[in-house]
């Protein structure tokens, strides 16, 4: 199927990445290039195949509810953006 | 001293003939001097490497050292290594000081290696040329108009231009394969799971795999060694008996069954790559091998897959960086949507936003099924494949890329392209596979490698498959020249 600008668009707010005309022109062309690509699969007839998430046949390891962490706020609020006592600052979200 | 294996070095360290520390200077100096040019490096800190050396020292001198202690090597920027810059060659990280350590730099550390610096790479990964990076392309040592490969395209050159003892990769596609190829020297990526993906910065979680780039199989075995075994948290590691890579490094190959898949000599690859192949598998039939031919039918499937599973998975991966917790945050913004479309907008590049998007389409409502879906059951295929191939032969070999290093800038605008880099590299991260690159030879005086391909958790195999052609051959010797 071939896409079209006001795809891009939605899909680049789908991905929360802004994008003004021109970038979501010149992208529209190499996804549309992509997606050609992809469209190979479509001459597969794949009835009845178990789709493979996985290369390995894994089940999720359990482990006891216990605390595995110790308290690294500090450090790890050293690198962020910004934080104000020991809180994430984001803009304003409820009035 | 440059050209010298892990097991040399560590003998040079063990006889006092050199100490660590003034190993480690003797490969800063080196950087100094090429990196500027080669751009191998993004972050460099004499001040923590020399002190790792000088620690690293008194281990020796205690009679404590390990086959890797007090040995210099490069770490792909990819894994977080604690108050290290770790960029993963993205505007998104520029500033990031990781605040723990991977797997990977922990189990180095517990070796008592040096990290000599961090290297360059394609931004999250994501290229086959190391052209995507934040930090600038990186020069194949070899034709310096040329690309290393990629993603490990930084890793890549340093190995080849003897700019660290041997480094670390990541490979999600090719990314270790491939440049192993472009730059001469040998590459492996393990089965999925022997290696901890705990603090390497995730791409596309099915398919990322860290493995050794080094200057030949035995360095290899010496450094999976050190890499591979269980850690609990990443939840995809594997709960193996520990193993010695080197174990099996001398064994004879007679007898050894190759298998040679016509779709990997089929068209797309360049006739002097597919002559250098040719004539390494005639050396391993001097070996002893017996020569079969197989057929993977849905190789030419796997790029369309994986360009479906490898987006699907990093468009997911990559929501993480929203600028609040670390990160990139843009400066000005209206309220908290308009910061997250601006930070993101401002901190990728090009080429990941294109992945990043292919994915949320694919995975969107009412695509799901005929992508993500439709990509899984052939990945099945594909692995599928595999399985059948390995009924009639021990090993599987073939070119790694369809061409010798092509020109920076050459494929740098045309994604598709690009992507065909990796056409017989990118099946084996489907089917969860080992593969392997050694250098075989040149094509127009740029190297060409050899792709070895095994069964499940056949790493110490193909590390002796790769040892008895290197014990035969010299091209794993060769160096560019001016370095």
């Amino acid at each position: 199927m071939s896409l079209s600008i006001t795809d891009v668009k939605r899909i680049a707010h789908l991905a929360r990445i802004e994008v003004n005309d021109a970038e979501a022109e010149a992208t529209l062309h190499k996804l549309s290039g992509i997606l050609g690509l992809i469209e190979q699969m479509q001459a597969v007839d794949t009835t009845g195949i178990t789709p493979m998430s996985h290369s390995q046949d894994l089940t999720q390891r359990l482990r006891e509810d216990v605390v595995t962490e110790t308290n690294q706020r500090e450090l790890f609020q050293s690198i962020a953006p910004a934080v104000e006592n020991g809180l994430y600052l984001v803009p304003k979200v409820i009035e | 001293m440059i050209n010298s294996s892990l097991k040399q070095l560590a003998a040079m360290l063990a006889g006092k003939e050199i100490s660590s520390v003034e190993m480690t200077r003797e490969f800063l100096k080196r950087i100094a001097q090429h990196n500027p040019d080669i751009n191998a490096y993004i972050t460099l800190d004499q001040e923590k490497t020399l002190a790792q050396a000088a620690v690293a020292d008194q281990r020796i001198a205690q009679g404590n050292a390990e086959p890797l202690t007090g040995i210099p090597i490069a770490q792909k920027d990819i894994f977080c290594a604690k108050g290290w810059k770790t960029t993963c060659g993205s505007r998104m990280l520029a500033n990031f000081i990781a605040p723990y350590d991977a797997g990977v730099i922990e189990r180095f550390d517990a070796a008592g290696a040096v990290n000599l610096g961090k290297t360059n790479m394609d931004e999250f990964a994501m290229g086959s040329s190391n052209e995507t990076s934040y930090f600038g392309g990186v020069k194949n040592p070899w034709d310096r108009t040329r690309v290393p490969g990629g993603s490990s395209g930084g890793s890549a050159a340093a190995v080849a231009a003897r700019l660290c003892a041997a480094a670390t990769g990541t490979d999600t596609g090719g990314s270790i394969r491939q440049p192993a190829s472009l730059c001469g020297f040998s590459g492996l990526k393990p089965t999925y799971g022997l290696v901890s993906r705990y603090g390497m910065i995730a791409f596309a979680s099915s398919l990322d795999q860290a493995g050794p780039m080094a200057k030949s199989c035995e360095d290899m075995a010496l450094m999976l060694n050190v890499m591979a075994g269980f850690d609990e948290r990443d939840s995809t590691s594997l709960n193996r008996a520990k193993e010695d890579y080197t174990r099996d490094l001398d064994n004879p190959l007679t007898g050894l069954k190759v298998g040679l898949p016509k779709e990997y000599f089929a068209e797309g690859l360049d006739a002097s790559v597919g002559k250098v192949v040719q004539e390494a598998i005639a050396e391993y039939r001097k070996l002893g091998a017996e020569i079969v031919d197989i057929s993977l039918p849905n190789t030419m499937l796997s790029i369309p897959v994986y360009y479906v599973l490898a987006p699907a998975e990093a468009s997911s991966n990559l929501s993480r960086y929203d600028g609040v917790r670390y990160g990139h945050r843009a400066v000005e913004y209206t309220d908290l949507m308009d910061m997250y479309c601006k930070t993101r907008a401002e901190g990728f590049g090009a080429e990941v936003k294109r992945r990043i998007l292919i994915g949320t389409y694919v995975l969107s409502a009412g695509y799901y099924d005929a992508y993500y879906l439709k990509a899984q059951q052939i990945r099945r295929l594909i692995a599928n494949d595999f399985t059948e191939a390995f009924k009639q032969c021990d090993i599987i070999m073939g070119p790694t890329a369809p061409s010798a290093a092509f020109k920076s800038g050459e494929k740098a605008d045309d994604p598709v392209s690009m992507y065909l880099q990796d056409i017989y590299t990118i099946a084996v991260n489907l089917a969860g596979l080992p593969g392997m690159s050694i250098p075989a030879g040149f094509a127009d005086n740029l190297p060409v490698g050899l792709q070895v391909i095994g069964n499940y958790f056949d790493e110490a195999r193909m590390l002796n498959i790769g040892h008895a052609y290197q014990q035969v051959t010299d091209w794993h010797t060769c160096m560019p020249e001016g370095i």
